[in-house]
């Protein structure tokens, strides 16, 4: 190796060093010790206890789990699909000669921002509790007034309209690509007499495919780790007969309430290979579907 | 005029009236929060209209007191300390790492990247509890290092990730005639780079005030001292140790807690936009 190539790298560790120290303290390390925790008992009080893959194998037969699997999959598989469409269909709407644009984006951006806080939570099991302004509203039809929240039937629709509640920013990213479509596709197939549909079908959509797999990707992620609007509808637990028992709740619940630190690793490496199994069918799903500029 | 022009005129009527409409039905919540909070507390769910026959600054009053005699001025404090190092780590680690991948030629550097991308996916769940168990050995539970610490490790790679694009869009060449006028990477950093990126970095700073401070998960498993609760802990004990008898006052310090994201917001929002935007568009 020539000196100035040694040079780079020296200079290459410095400024990564922060990064490189982090990456092996806090993602790499904890991995292997996670994986390692994940086939034990350990509850922090004595050493740990291997146990092989027992864990995982308790998970089958654990309702608690097979609950929040269930809860978390219908909040992911609901609510981000009609998350996306809102924001689709709202970022096409203010697309074309929308007069101020800039302020209704602005506007429609605001419950992502305020969207993921306690307060925000704390105002949905309002709205949505016996007291709250949707049986206010439903009064006025003569509806009888329910606990959304609180009815175990109800609860989880709740949580996933608060999801769909904040479409702004896949909406943002769908308008900016929108925006990079080419006029003159449009003018040319106005031209060869293309109708609106055949317009949208042919053009606007196979255009915008790249940016639907990134927003589905960043928003299913994103939902797998919700946590916050379940812990506090809940009041820390899983809401009544645990219908909005999310799967990170449920993880809390056991490393922090219940100290099993070897089950919930357990949990949380199950947690990874589901993401990564619907990242990665989506990655593969995509050949077929999304439209690259060649 | 042409009939043509009038009914494009109108529709476009039309289309701003729905905005307008379907952007009153989505911020009501919020409306309520506000109006309710402002209304005295054996009204607010009596009267379920949004402006308040009188209005009161009682529920501030009494939220702004706390819980068991710490005022929410302290947790107040408390939030703003630890977004402001966040940032501060944030700005200092990421930029330096952004600057070694997109400027410095190394041994592995696709490889040590392509790692840097895949944990921008990887589940944070999944090494909370070994993370956990680490700041517990070193006696950091109930202290704000936990929280703090890895923002100067440059763990949040989503940043770096944001200023390697940003760093690549700027010409080569800037960097080349420093290297002619004998300049080394610390300086070039210091005095061309970093002054070019400031777009990069105030969104950098934007998004770590939002997430840090609408972050609960972290500060719930590592902070339980009263005295070091930030405002969103202390939401949760207010409302746990309330219930329904005080929601005027838990509203009044919910809508205070939304206030420095909304200001920050209405100082931000085109930053914030386009932030989203091209971050989202060239991943």
């Amino acid at each position: 190796m020539n000196r100035l190539a040694l040079r780079e790298n020296i200079s290459a560790l410095l400024f990564l060093s922060p990064w490189f120290i982090g990456l092996l303290v806090l993602s790499l390390g904890p991995m292997a010790v996670s994986l390692y925790l994940s086939m034990t008992d350990y509850t922090m009080l004595q050493s740990p206890d291997w146990a092989g893959i027992e864990n995982y194998r308790r998970l089958g037969s654990d309702p608690r789990f097979v609950k929040a699997l269930q809860v978390t999959l219908t909040y992911v598989f609901l609510g981000v699909p009609l998350q996306l469409l809102t924001a689709f269909s709202l970022a096409l709407f203010l697309n074309r000669g929308m007069k101020g644009l800039n302020l209704f984006r602005a506007i429609y951006y605001i419950p992502s921002i305020l969207g993921p806080s306690v307060a925000v939570a704390i105002l949905w099991r309002q709205v949505f509790g016996y007291e709250g302004i949707v049986n206010g509203f439903l009064a006025l039809f003569g509806l009888e007034p329910r606990s959304w929240v609180g009815d175990p039937s109800t609860a989880l629709y709740t949580l996933i309209l608060l999801l769909v509640w904040q479409f702004g920013s896949p909406m943002i990213i769908f308008l900016a690509g929108l925006r990079q479509i080419p006029a003159e596709l449009y003018e040319a197939a106005s031209i060869d007499g293309a109708g609106v549909f055949s317009r949208f079908f042919r053009i606007t959509l196979p255009s915008i495919t790249p940016i639907i797999l990134f927003n589905l990707i960043m928003q299913v992620i994103n939902a797998f780790q919700a946590f916050t609007p379940a812990y506090i509808v809940g009041g820390g637990q899983g809401g009544a007969m645990d219908s909005t028992l999310f799967y990170t709740l449920y993880l809390y619940i056991k490393a922090f309430t219940e100290f099993r630190m070897g089950y919930a690793s357990a949990l949380a490496w199950v947690l990874l290979a589901i993401c990564g199994v619907f990242v990665w069918l989506l990655f593969l799903s995509s050949r077929k579907w999304v439209h690259y500029e060649s | 005029m042409t009939s043509a022009y009038v009914r494009k005129k109108r529709i476009a009527y039309a289309k701003t009236a729905l905005a307008v409409v379907f952007a009153v039905v989505m911020l009501y919540p919020l409306i309520w929060m506000l109006s309710s909070s402002l209304k005295p507390q054996h009204l607010i769910f009596r009267d379920l209209s949004l402006w308040p026959d009188t209005v009161t600054l009682e529920n501030y009053v009494n939220g702004w007191r706390g819980i068991s005699n710490i005022s929410f001025a302290v947790f107040f404090k408390n939030s703003f300390i630890i977004v402001l190092f966040c940032i501060l780590g944030n700005l200092l680690t990421c930029s330096m790492a952004a600057y070694a991948f997109a400027r410095i030629r190394f041994k592995g550097r696709n490889l040590w990247f392509a790692l840097m991308f895949a944990s921008l996916l990887l589940p944070h769940h999944v090494v909370l509890i070994p993370q956990y168990l680490l700041f517990n050995s070193l006696n950091w539970v109930d202290t704000y290092m936990p929280l703090i610490v890895p923002k100067f490790l440059a763990h949040d790679a989503f940043f770096i990730f944001l200023m390697v694009q940003f760093i690549r869009g700027l010409p080569i060449e800037l960097d080349q005639a420093a290297k002619v006028d004998g300049c080394g990477h610390f300086q070039i950093f210091v005095r061309i780079i970093l002054p070019l990126i400031i777009p990069a970095l105030v969104t950098t700073s934007i998004f770590t005030f939002i997430w840090t401070w609408n972050d609960f998960f972290s500060q719930l498993i590592y902070i339980s001292d009263p005295r070091k609760l930030t405002v969103a802990l202390a939401l949760r004990s207010f409302m746990d140790a309330m219930g329904q008898s005080a929601m005027g006052s838990l509203f009044a310090m919910s809508i205070l807690s939304l206030i420095p994201i909304f200001v920050f917001f209405l100082i931000f929002q085109r930053w914030l936009i386009e932030g989203i935007a091209t971050a989202g568009l060239k991943g």
